[in-house]
């Protein structure tokens, strides 16, 4: 099978705190460390042991600029055996219909059985999937925790409310959005990516792919004006002073509410 | 301004929760219009639900098909490109179902697309001024969406609260006939319930909830003992089951159980929308994490800024004495 | 006149004459036993390179005290005695053995006699002896022979049968002295041959002839049998073990390079990183396998193994030995190349090690695990197979540089705690200054709320007692101890890259750290770095010399038990500073716990060992803080900050809060300080 995944590189915000900059009009950049975006990495995971099974490669591929060159080394680092830069000046300021348009125009130019996505990204807007399935007349699932691979279709599971799980059959090609926790990804360290340092990564513009004007910031019909961090509005009651005294306070508002018999 | 439409997510002829909220949503986008609720399915559950939706939408949009009975975005879509005018604000909740519909449902529909909206600041017939939040809730943002070829919204559950407002009085408008033939490339096969675990989580009126904050496997026992000290039970997010270290029946949440305690202590939770989405019926909320400006703080009704680890055993040894 | 028995050389044995008998079997015997000893050498000669030729007078010297002088036997006291006894006794009978081996073919040989001959006499016995004493503990067993079930049945039976052998060449030797002194030829009193002769007093000659020939042509084949069948099972170690401890690691505390010969730079060309078939191993690895002799005293040491962690440092090598003896047999035709993780060994097992080196210090034959252990994790790095959760603090510490994630810019944070922050001015070194020596802090102490009050109270000590000296803050990075011994060796090289240049542009003449795991990496996985010391012994200085102070204990009741650390006690023998700064605290009482110094029991590995979560029954810290309160103590000290975690821990985890406390040798220095 030959498997497309499209992967964004975003900040790393497991340990440390987004604040707002000091001019108020972005968040805090300069301390970030940036990486694969987790459920994107899933999804590389997931391709690489298809093909595992069933022979084929994986491709990995990102909107981006030099910046995300290396989120594209680190999954074929990882076993994938392309990566795809798609960059242009136009593309930015692209909102995610135009991302989906990049990346579709990409995915025509050649032949992929099947296209995996993350979930969603730092943006928590989980909508390139698809939008990339529509644009392509692709069948879509998204929030998929498993897939078996048939003759010409996939058995999948969707993660639906309740942890329920919703089992589907697909025909390829489609489009799925996969969800954190499908798989454990391997581990990819320092050595593999110098391994794969000097593999040279195709970078293609708006004019290869075909796509001048309809992807870029004027085609943009959705824009994020600005990040603030809201008014706290009322918020918690923070209980402070020595952990007694706050373990004291505690006990007597569970008791009033009913916590403690 | 375009016309509205609320795309009704039900199930056992009873309207999900959402569709309320969507009904507050329109409201705040245009106030002078009545939306349309837009529902499909099939059988007799469909038409119970219309009808109890002709309370709060100007009108009810049927549609009913046999391959509808069971809610397949892939299918729901189609029926609704066909029946839909173009250029209309289509509004459904940010859930599960909605994440898979809406964001195909904008590129049929040519139409813009912003999901998991919180707010909606200001309206006009060209544009919305939205709120959503990115990183996990660290930070909120405003965006532009412009509506000149109509959109599609989907709504953060919760964020929205139902008005009261006298009814509506809708009419049920059968549309049935507009959709031909469905068929696609997904078909629906089976529907797998979770294994049932140990403990049952929603029976419990005091939950002791832990997230990424207890960082290992070993220190569960830490909560275990503060559950068994308040006769609780202890519950979890999303990461403690992907670590593996609490089962699935264990976690709170939109993909995990609802749970309607009285008093809920999230320990080392940070209060991501997709936890807080399966906390019901307005509990007292204690937040105990390290972060101060973890999101959860902003849903709590009391906050301690601890460490979980140190904290818990102190309580419990307090509540042991008393 | 009383006949002399013939000589087995011209006796008739069934139609063949002695000498060409014994000639045939000496022949047979030797060329079966040179064809074993070669075919066993093969994986060697296809296994990894190793450098151990080097410092031939020191390995001599180690060669004496640890194989001739048994060092490390009587540490388990009643197996030692027995081994040191029947291995003394087996070095009297070489030269005795081959006389007699030559006795059966050439007349002129003669049988050895005089002093000699009445020492090999005692020799013989005790070894008789011992085997018999031996026997029985295999049978009685003691808890470290056992087999668990997962590993295969017993080795019991094997065991019994190799000592009966021997038991039986030295009857068979000491039977032949008898009947062929037989009443005429005094022998060495109270000797078996003695008593055998005596018993056979009243026997006529014919008897004692044929006894004489048969007890010599039994020896024969005893010999010969268990000369080639020694290679095949533990007892090879009568062969091997003087050279597996003549090539033994001269090295502490540092690990062996991924290829020997390859150099850092070059490292990029290597295909594949670390053990993964058994061909990766090299050869003086592969000769630890053959050597093991199946003691088990190393598994009796491992804490790993007594929480019931799926490791067995006796079984790793006693299943690679057995791996080697089918895939490289002798009869047959070699076929290697099955992945050792997934085959002999599980993910698991491999992850569960701490470093420790508890069984390194313990095995009588200086067996090496801790090199084994981390080119099998190199190996499994190189393929991807890491646990998630050593994932995440991996990624950390390529990110930022400490595994916990947090910014590089707050990593000196902990000097802005309140009252600290007053009383306690630290620099921050950034090439500009002259200070003498630099506080190396490490993560754990940076980072960790709990664990920065010891780093403010070695940094209090170093003040108060006037030392000169700073950290380096924000760009210190993680020292790669356990980077290194988790396998990832090339993360490791980057982040000592880093700090070796920070520590060089900050101009330092030395370095202190409160930090075993970072003293261990400076002292030994850094080069061209200034001479390293741990707070401990820079304290017993100052204490010695009356530049610190220290005043009595305020509650006399409490009773101290000092913890060592691993990377402290056992791979840097620093052991009596800590206790001698404890002892010079007035009115101080100090126990020692029932596993102390090079018997320290590990509190459950540092660095990367806390993000990992084994499968075990119990916690190796909950087993130390037990022994503590066993050994009449109520306070622990320690003086790692991982020890500090696992301990404190540990005491939750057991609910002996209020029963048991633990401090670390800083934070109790600091506040006995006048």
């Amino acid at each position: 099978m030959e498997i497309l995944v499209c992967a964004r590189r975003v900040p790393d915000t497991s340990e440390n705190e987004i604040e707002m900059n000091g001019a108020g009009d972005d968040i805090e950049r300069d301390d970030l460390v940036y990486s694969v975006n987790e459920p994107d990495n899933y999804a590389v995971e997931e391709a690489l042991e298809i093909v595992e099974r069933t022979g084929g490669t994986v491709t990995v591929v990102t909107v981006g600029g030099d910046d995300d060159e290396e989120i594209l080394r680190r999954e074929m680092a990882m076993g994938a055996k392309n990566g795809v830069l798609l960059s242009d000046d136009d593309f930015n300021g692209a909102d995610g219909r135009g991302i989906a348009t990049i990346l579709a125009a990409f995915v025509k130019r050649g032949h992929y059985d099947l296209i995996l996505t993350g979930v969603q990204a730092e943006d928590g807007a989980a909508q390139v999937g698809g939008m990339l399935a529509a644009m392509l007349d692709y069948p879509f699932a998204s929030l998929v925790n498993a897939i078996e691979v048939q003759h010409g279709k996939l058995k999948i599971s969707r993660e639906i409310e309740g942890g329920s799980k919703e089992i589907n059959e697909i025909d390829l090609p489609c489009v799925l959005s996969i969800q954190t926790g499908i798989n454990e990804p391997r581990y990819v360290g320092m050595r593999g990516i110098r391994q794969v340092a000097s593999i040279p990564i195709p970078t293609f513009g708006a004019a290869d792919l075909g796509v001048d004007g309809d992807a870029g910031p004027a085609a943009a019909k959705v824009k994020r004006m600005d990040y603030f961090t809201p008014p706290l509005g009322k918020g918690a009651e923070m209980l402070e002073g020595s952990t007694e005294a706050i373990v004291d306070s505690l006990i007597g508002l569970l008791k009033a509410k009913g916590g403690l018999n | 301004m375009p016309r509205i439409f609320a795309y009704i997510v039900h199930k056992g002829g009873v309207a999900d929760d959402s569709a309320a909220e969507l009904a507050a949503a329109a409201q705040k986008i245009d106030a002078a219009q009545s939306p349309a609720a837009v529902v499909t399915g099939w059988g007799p559950d469909l038409d119970a639900v219309c009808e109890s939706l002709r309370a709060s939408f100007g009108e009810v949009w049927k549609i009913a098909n046999e391959a509808l009975a069971y809610p397949n975005a892939e299918l729901v879509r189609k029926a609704l490109v066909s029946v839909l005018p173009s250029g209309s604000i289509v509004l459904a909740p940010h859930s599960h179902f909605g994440t898979d519909l809406s964001p195909g449902l904008s590129i049929k529909m040519n139409a813009a697309y912003v999901p998991d909206v919180l707010d909606i600041e200001t309206a006009d017939g060209a544009a919305l001024k939205l709120i959503r939040q990115e990183f996990g809730g660290q930070v909120s943002a405003h965006v532009r969406c412009d509506i000149s070829t109509g959109a599609v919204i989907t709504i953060r559950p919760g964020a929205f609260k139902p008005v009261q407002s006298a009814p509506a009085g809708g009419t049920v408008v059968d549309k049935s006939a507009a959709v031909g033939a469905l068929t696609c490339g997904r078909r629906y096969l089976e529907t797998i319930a979770p294994e049932t675990g140990d403990v049952d989580i929603t029976k419990y009126p005091v939950l002791v909830s832990i997230g990424r904050g207890i960082q290992e496997q070993d220190n569960v026992g830490i909560a275990q003992d503060l559950a068994d000290a308040l006769g609780a039970a202890v519950s979890c997010s999303r990461p403690v089951v992907d670590a593996k270290w609490m089962e699935k029946s264990r976690q709170v949440g939109s993909s995990g159980q609802t749970v309607k305690p009285k008093v809920y202590l999230a320990c080392g939770i940070s209060g991501s929308f997709q936890h807080l989405a399966g906390i019901k019926g307005n509990p007292f909320i204690v937040a105990i994490n390290k972060n101060r400006n973890a999101p959860i703080f902003r849903v709590a009704d009391v906050g301690i800024a601890a460490d979980i680890l140190a904290f818990l055993p102190e309580l419990t040894a307090k509540i042991r004495q008393s | 006149m009383v006949e002399a028995i013939e000589s087995p050389s011209q006796a008739t044995y069934w139609f063949i004459q002695g000498r060409v008998l014994f000639w045939i079997i000496n022949l047979l015997g030797s060329a079966c036993f040179a064809y074993i000893v070669a075919k066993r050498t093969v994986p060697l000669i296809r296994g990894q390179r190793d450098i151990r030729f080097d410092r031939p007078f020191i390995r001599l010297g180690r060669l004496l005290q640890y194989w001739f002088g048994q060092w490390r036997h009587p540490r388990y006291l009643t197996a030692g005695v027995l081994h040191i006894l029947f291995f003394a006794g087996f070095i009297v009978l070489v030269i005795h053995t081959v006389a007699l081996l030559a006795l059966g073919t050439s007349a002129h040989a003669t049988a050895t006699g005089g002093l000699y001959g009445a020492i090999s006499d005692y020799a013989a016995t005790v070894v008789f002896f011992c085997m018999m004493v031996a026997i029985v503990r295999r049978i009685l067993k003691p808890a470290r022979y056992a087999v668990p079930a997962r590993y295969g049945k017993a080795h019991t039976a094997d065991a019994i049968f190799l000592l009966a052998l021997i038991a039986v060449l030295m009857a068979a030797d000491s039977l032949f002295e008898a009947s062929r002194a037989a009443g005429h030829e005094p022998l060495a009193v109270m000797s078996l041959p003695w008593m055998l002769q005596g018993a056979l007093a009243a026997a006529p000659l014919a008897v004692l002839a044929n006894l004489c020939l048969g007890a010599y042509l039994v020896h024969e084949l005893t010999f010969f049998f268990l000369l080639c069948y020694r290679p095949f099972g533990i007892q090879f170690h009568v062969e091997t073990s003087l050279f597996t401890v003549f090539f033994a690691k001269l090295d502490r505390g540092t690990v062996k390079p991924v290829r020997w010969g390859v150099p850092d730079e070059q490292l990029d060309q290597v295909k594949s990183f670390g053990v993964k078939t058994f061909e990766d191993f090299t050869w003086k690895h592969m000769l630890d396998f053959y050597s093991c002799a199946d003691c088990g005293r190393c598994s009796d040491q491992c804490p790993a193994n007594a929480v019931g962690r799926p490791l067995s440092p006796r079984f790793l090598t006693i299943k690679a030995r057995d791996y080697c003896f089918q895939h490289f047999p002798v009869w047959g035709k070699a076929n290697n190349g099955h992945p050792l993780i997934g085959g002999i060994y599980s993910e698991d097992e491999i992850w569960s090690c701490t470093t420790c080196g508890a069984c390194e210090a313990e095995c009588p034959l200086l067996v090496e695990y801790i090199d084994k252990i981390v080119d099998l994790r190199r190996g499994m790095v190189d393929d991807g197979k890491v646990p998630q959760s050593l994932q995440k603090p991996l990624k950390a510490l390529e990110s930022r540089g400490n595994p916990f994630g947090k910014m590089e810019k707050k990593r000196a944070d902990w000097l802005k705690a309140k009252d600290f922050q007053a009383t306690c001015d630290v620099k921050i070194l950034n090439g500009g200054h002259n200070t003498d020596t630099l506080y190396f802090v490490d993560s754990i102490t940076s980072y960790d709320d709990r664990i920065q009050a010891i780093g403010r109270a070695t940094a209090q000590i170093l003040n108060r007692s006037g030392e000169d000296f700073g950290i380096l803050g924000a760009a210190e990075k993680d020292s790669g101890h356990d980077v290194r011994r988790f396998g990832e060796e090339t993360l490791f090289m980057a982040l000592r890259e880093h700090n070796t240049e920070a520590i060089k542009a900050s101009g330092v003449q030395r370095i202190v750290t409160s930090d075993p795991h970072a003293y261990n990496a400076l002292k030994h996985d850094y080069k061209d770095v200034p001479p390293v010391e741990h707070i401990s012994e820079l304290i017993a200085r100052k204490v010695h010399a009356g530049d610190i102070k220290l005043k009595e204990v305020e509650d006399v009741n409490n009773v101290y038990a000092y913890h060592d650390p691993c990377y402290l006690g056992r791979h840097n023998g620093v052991y009596d500073a800590p206790r001698q700064v404890l002892d010079a605290i007035p009115g101080l009482k100090r126990v020692e716990m029932r596993r102390s110094r090079d018997r320290s029991f590990c509190c459950g590995g540092g660095g990367l060992a806390l993000f990992y979560e084994p499968k075990e029954d119990q916690r190796m810290g909950v087993k130390r803080v037990q022994m503590a309160a066993e050994a009449g103590a109520n306070v622990i000290v320690t003086a790692c900050p991982f020890c500090m975690v696992n301990m404190e821990d540990a005491i939750k985890v057991t609910g002996m809060e209020g029963k048991m406390t633990a401090i670390d040798l800083t934070e109790l220095v600091e506040k006995q300080m006048r």
